[in-house]
């Protein structure tokens, strides 16, 4: 008896969502920068699910590109990090608003 | 000899270019005789081809000699060639022989000027232009010379360009004749187009495939371009401003020269004229309403050099006559016996202005004859030449051309005989005001401004005498006696042929006439005679100020012309320009600016805000997405 497939799309759903919610109300760079990390994940499961489902092995491959991206990504979001903490006490997004027209 | 006939033009044009390299060299008089000998030297090659065309039989007489191609397109070739036949050798001639004598005079005359090469260069470029003019095969080839000349008759009126008119006028007169010369460039048009070629005796061979209507117009073009140069209604208001310039080239490019290349264009077309019925008549008309029109305007002049300049438009006018009427050899004879005479006039007034000290006003003149002997001997000779006196040159050819007119019709006759009538009037006027009666220039300065009028130097009273000697002789070249003696008719016959007007008039009529006319001239001495030998007061009832502005033609143009031009491009500036166009293009930028600082707020700089616009994008595209798939 195995799970059904809707149940992990809505999960990876959920997450997806809860994800995006995170990057939108909060305000600390970490914290936004975890729920990214939950979105590109969610979307990783729907990969595998549908991989799954569709008994097609390209979604799993998708996935590793996906982390490896994200590894890379993490890499270079932690350096600006790390860099932004260095100059400030605290790291809240709202702060870094030099861009503004 | 005739194959030296390419150095006519390319001596002068040799002077033109060693004058421009080595002129400042030589300087003061070198530059002056070294212009004037390559004129001379042209002069004499030209009495050679001259000479060798005489020995030639009638239908020899015409050649033409292509010297090189011009324009050389694929299969469009443009030669530049020389057309050789006794109408540009009579023109080439006094041309020559003309200028000769005023760059002798120039020696003389421009002496101390600071810029006395250059002088010399200009007059030589101008004598190379003008004999292109005349000796050239094609209408476009013409239309260079013709630009040539008229581009030195600019530079030399704005000779002494310090002086605001100068430069006024020069630039009136290169505007004037443009309006000219927009006439003959689309008259060549025309004949391109309806030809295929600018060579004028491809274009004469075919003139019969014109059509009236095209020749007529093409005539009708031709004499605006004429009316340009050669000073006639509407176009004349240039030449008498163009007296700013040194006196010499008042006489050589304003009186003998450039201002008969109207002329002689439309006598070299004759063969079209002969098929554009109806525009020799306008032709006549405008020379004879010119000819009145100008010499009105004459007599009523204080300056001595206009009097001669509107008397040049004057007679250029019965040049214009004649050549409307058909009388060919009497144009031509016109244009050459005016040359030596009003040549002669416009050296003679130099040699006063010389004697004075650069004194124009006639009266401030007077009583001169006895301190300038010379030029008062020879003044006169040309006084009584253009007054129409026999058996002076002036009295032949225009006895000539009213003969024809009269043939033509009597009212051209009687507008004719109007202005003989006023032009010995106005010319005795100024003969009685400069050389007679009282000497009004000693009152003028005192003291250290006294002037002491003195004759000019050798090679300035040379020029006078042989101009004075031509203007007595030169009715001798075609004295209406009998056939032998029409030396000029015989020797142009080859180019008019049977195109130049037979007279119908009878001997009778012919002696009658010739009475008339003598009467007239008699009547306009006297009456300057009894008018201003003597007299002390100016008649001012004959001199309204209506003629002393001339006709108030200049304003009229102005009010006409300039000031709807003005008003033009003020508007252009102030209204197109500063509104329209400066406003689109500053329309155009705050546009930008005011979308831009509006749309300046989406960019807010939170990270939040623009992660919601792409999560507001995705879910938009979603939908999208999912409406088209359940569809």
């Amino acid at each position: 008896m195995s799970v059904p497939g809707a149940w992990y799309l809505t999960l990876a759903a959920m997450l997806f969502t809860i994800g995006a919610i995170g990057v939108l109300v909060r305000r600390n760079v970490l914290v936004m920068f975890m729920c990214i990390e939950l979105m590109l994940n969610a979307v990783n499961l729907t990969f595998v699910t549908f991989a799954r489902m569709l008994d097609d092995i390209g979604g799993q491959v998708v996935v590793f590109f996906v982390l490896v991206v994200a590894a890379a990504e993490v890499v270079v979001g932690l350096g600006i990090i790390v860099a932004i903490f260095r100059r400030r006490t605290q790291a809240t997004a709202d702060d870094i608003s030099l861009l503004k027209g | 000899m005739l194959d030296a006939a390419w150095l006519i033009p390319a001596l002068p044009l040799a002077g033109f270019v060693l004058l421009l390299l080595v002129g400042r060299k030589l300087g003061d008089p070198g530059a002056g005789w070294l212009g004037t000998l390559m004129v001379a030297a042209s002069f004499a090659v030209t009495l050679g081809v001259f000479s060798t065309l005489l020995s030639r039989h009638d239908d020899a007489r015409t050649v033409t000699h292509t010297l090189f191609t011009w324009v050389p397109v694929g299969t469009f070739q443009v030669k530049a060639g020389l057309l050789i036949d006794p109408l540009a050798v009579a023109m080439a001639l006094f041309v020559t022989g003309v200028s000769s004598l005023i760059h002798l005079y120039s020696i003389g005359y421009m002496r101390g000027d600071e810029r006395y090469p250059t002088f010399f260069v200009y007059l030589n470029l101008f004598v190379f232009s003008m004999l292109v003019l005349v000796l050239a095969d094609s209408f476009l080839l013409t239309f260079l010379g013709w630009e040539g000349v008229g581009a030195c008759s600019y530079f030399l009126i704005s000779f002494w360009f310090e002086r605001p008119t100068a430069a006024t006028a020069a630039k009136k007169a290169f505007v004037t004749n443009r309006v000219g010369d927009f006439g003959f460039m689309v008259a060549m048009f025309v004949l391109f187009g309806s030809v295929g070629s600018l060579q004028y005796l491809t274009v004469f061979a075919h003139v019969g495939a014109l059509g009236h209507a095209t020749a007529t117009a093409v005539v009708l073009l031709l004499l605006l371009g004429a009316a340009g140069k050669s000073a006639q209604l509407p176009l004349y208001v240039w030449l008498p401003d163009a007296m700013e310039g040194p006196t010499p080239v008042s006489a050589l490019i304003h009186a003998a020269t450039m201002v008969t290349a109207g002329v002689y264009l439309m006598v070299r077309v004759n063969p079209i004229l002969a098929h554009a019925g109806g525009a020799t008549t306008v032709i006549a008309v405008v020379g004879a309403i010119t000819a009145i029109f100008a010499a009105t305007i004459a007599c009523a002049q204080d300056d001595i050099k206009r009097v001669l300049a509107y008397s040049t438009i004057s007679q250029l006018g019965y040049m214009f006559l004649a050549v409307g009427s058909g009388a060919y050899v009497a144009a031509v004879f016109h244009m050459i016996t005016h040359a030596f005479f009003k040549a002669l006039l416009f050296l003679g007034a130099g040699s006063v202005i010389h004697g004075l000290h650069d004194t124009q006003d006639m009266q401030k003149m007077g009583a001169l004859r006895r301190f300038l002997p010379v030029t008062s001997a020879t003044f006169i000779v040309g006084w009584l030449a253009i007054a129409g006196v026999p058996p002076f040159a002036g009295f032949w050819s225009k006895d000539d051309i009213l003969i024809n007119a009269w043939d033509k019709s009597p009212v051209l006759w009687l507008l004719g005989l109007i202005g003989a009538l006023l032009t010995a009037y106005y010319m005795s006027r100024q003969i009685f005001l400069v050389f007679f009666g009282r000497d009004r220039w000693k009152s003028e300065g005192e003291g250290e401004h006294a002037v002491t009028p003195h004759e000019s130097p050798w090679t300035m009273t040379v020029p006078l005498v042989v101009l004075a000697a031509l203007s007595v002789v030169g009715g001798g070249l075609n004295l209406p006696l009998s056939d032998k003696t029409e030396f000029l008719h015989r020797w142009l016959h080859p180019v008019f042929g049977s195109r130049v007007h037979e007279l119908a008039a009878t001997s009778g009529t012919k002696w009658a006439l010739f009475f008339v006319t003598l009467a007239a001239v008699a009547a306009g001495i006297a009456i300057a005679g009894r008018l201003f030998l003597g007299r002390q007061a100016r008649p001012d009832a004959l001199e309204p100020a209506v003629l002393r502005n001339g006709w108030y033609v200049d304003d009229l143009y102005s009010a006409v012309i300039e000031t709807p031009g003005r008003m033009l491009s003020a508007w252009a500036a102030y209204v197109l320009d500063l509104k329209v166009v400066d406003g689109a293009v500053n329309g155009v930028g705050s546009l930008v600016r005011a979308s831009g600082s509006r749309l300046r707020a989406v960019q807010s700089g939170y990270v939040r805000n623009y992660a919601l616009a792409v999560v507001v994008g995705a879910v938009v595209l979603l939908g999208y997405g999912i409406s088209r798939v359940a569809q």
